[in-house]
């Protein structure tokens, strides 16, 4: 009998790693659904054409080529990147791009009545957005936010392509020194469901503790 | 490194052969989607609970482990099995599976979404279960959920460059074998992300008629 327990400890590595990425990639991601979000409501032009240039290409091309063109391209343009940094930048990218439509659609859900109640009581259009419209749409964003983390845990697999030592690739490992393809790729699938019920469970958590006094209020 | 345009026009039928398995496995992974989410979405509404639980259950895991894992799965684990596929029907099996359990919400939503006045109506004419199903729900049902069906065989179409890893010759791995053999990435790669985007541009013009012309559905 093959010694499990090493090769689960590399399976094991694989999912630390997986984690990272899940976690640095839903980092930028969230950051850039808010700038290009903003940026689609923007009064300005410029940073409207700019948000919808990024949105609609980040969600036009495939994750997967978006991947190899950061790992093999950009370095060829002279911006060498190791494959977590590629990792990262891809999956927050494109992630990004679908979660700022997310943003952009949560911001208008919220009434009119808000918007006229924030210029009645002279805030500012910054003052409005960050007291009064954004801690109601955030809300409103959670639950797809959510979704969003999830497909980017599964997008996670893909880095495996490029050498990065994540939980697919450490299933390859397993599977070329031991044979067995049973045991390795059922183990990681079941730990990528593990993953995305923590990651529902943990949204719908935070849904619950930021809905605290919010209700009556909402519609 | 620069632009070479004889390189591309060099390249260019080996690419134009992996765009044809690539729009093959997207017709036919979207036509076993739309079966395999209908066979989905009416066993979860089957008043039998240990068969809606459990086809509940292996759709949501399906939904929250990776593609690329599950292809895997279908092309190195089943062979164990006695089940030997040629890579190109495991890739559609695993595409029309994975998605199959999204257009299943769709059609739930579809078919929720036909008021509750036809069923009785159904039942005032005494149409026995089948006949109600293929004469009243169903047509009601389908013509709503259209673009967001075509959203998702976008989707899938966006995924496709996953089957390279299966070594389905399709359009990234055509891009990939001819960047090892010159060394030339940038041409290859950013070929094909040009290649995937002016098709999503295009869909999304579809997405756009389709919509105005069937109407839109909360998914």
């Amino acid at each position: 009998m093959t010694q499990w327990s090493g090769y689960f400890g590399l399976i094991f590595q694989g999912a630390l790693v997986t984690i990272e990425l899940t976690l640095m990639g839903s980092v930028l991601a969230l950051i850039m659904a808010f700038l290009a979000g903003m940026g689609r409501l923007s009064r300005f032009f410029v940073l409207r054409a700019l948000a919808t240039a990024y949105i609609e290409f980040f969600r036009g091309t495939s994750i997967f080529v978006q991947l190899f063109f950061a790992y093999f391209v950009l370095p060829l343009l002279g911006l060498e990147l190791t494959p977590l940094q590629a990792g990262v930048l891809a999956l927050g990218l494109n992630v990004g791009a679908y979660a700022a439509e997310v943003v952009r659609g949560a911001v208008q859900s919220i009434g009119r009545e808000q918007h006229e109640a924030c210029i009645a009581l002279n805030l500012g259009r910054w003052q409005g957005m960050r007291h009064v419209i954004l801690p109601q749409a955030f809300l409103v964003m959670l639950p797809t936010f959510g979704n969003n983390a999830i497909e980017l845990l599964k997008a996670t697999s893909v880095v495996s392509l490029i050498s990065l030592a994540d939980l697919t690739f450490q299933a390859q490992v397993v599977r070329a020194q031991t044979g067995n393809t049973m045991v390795p790729f059922t183990t990681i699938l079941i730990v990528y469901f593990i993953l995305s019920l923590l990651i529902s469970w943990g949204v719908r958590s935070l849904e619950r503790r930021m809905a605290r006094g919010l209700d009556g209020v909402r519609v | 490194m620069d632009w070479d345009w004889d390189f591309v026009r060099q390249i260019l039928p080996t690419l134009i052969q992996g765009v044809k398995i690539t729009i093959l496995a997207t017709l036919l992974g979207s036509a076993l989607a739309a079966i395999v989410g209908l066979g989905i979405a009416l066993a979860r509404r089957s008043p039998n609970k240990a068969v809606s639980r459990t086809v509940g259950w292996v759709a949501e895991f399906i939904r929250g482990t990776p593609l690329l894992v599950q292809l895997y799965f279908i092309f190195y684990v089943l062979p164990d099995i006695g089940i030997l596929l040629p890579p190109l029907v495991a890739g559609v099996i695993g595409l029309g599976l994975h998605y199959g359990t999204y257009t299943a919400e769709v059609y739930r939503a579809g078919i929720d979404n036909v008021p509750r006045g036809q069923w009785e109506a159904a039942k005032a004419c005494n149409l026995s279960a089948r006949q109600t199903w293929s004469y009243i729900i169903i047509p009601q049902a389908i013509p709503p959920m259209i673009p967001a069906l075509a959203n998702y065989f976008i989707a899938m179409f966006k995924e496709t460059p996953l089957l390279s890893a299966i070594t389905v010759l399709e359009l990234m791995n055509q891009a990939k074998s001819v960047a090892n053999t010159y060394y030339r990435y940038l041409e290859p790669i950013t070929l094909v992300g040009a290649f995937f985007l002016a098709i999503s541009l295009c869909s999304v013009v579809l997405l756009r008629w389709l919509e105005r012309r069937y109407g839109k559905i909360e998914r």
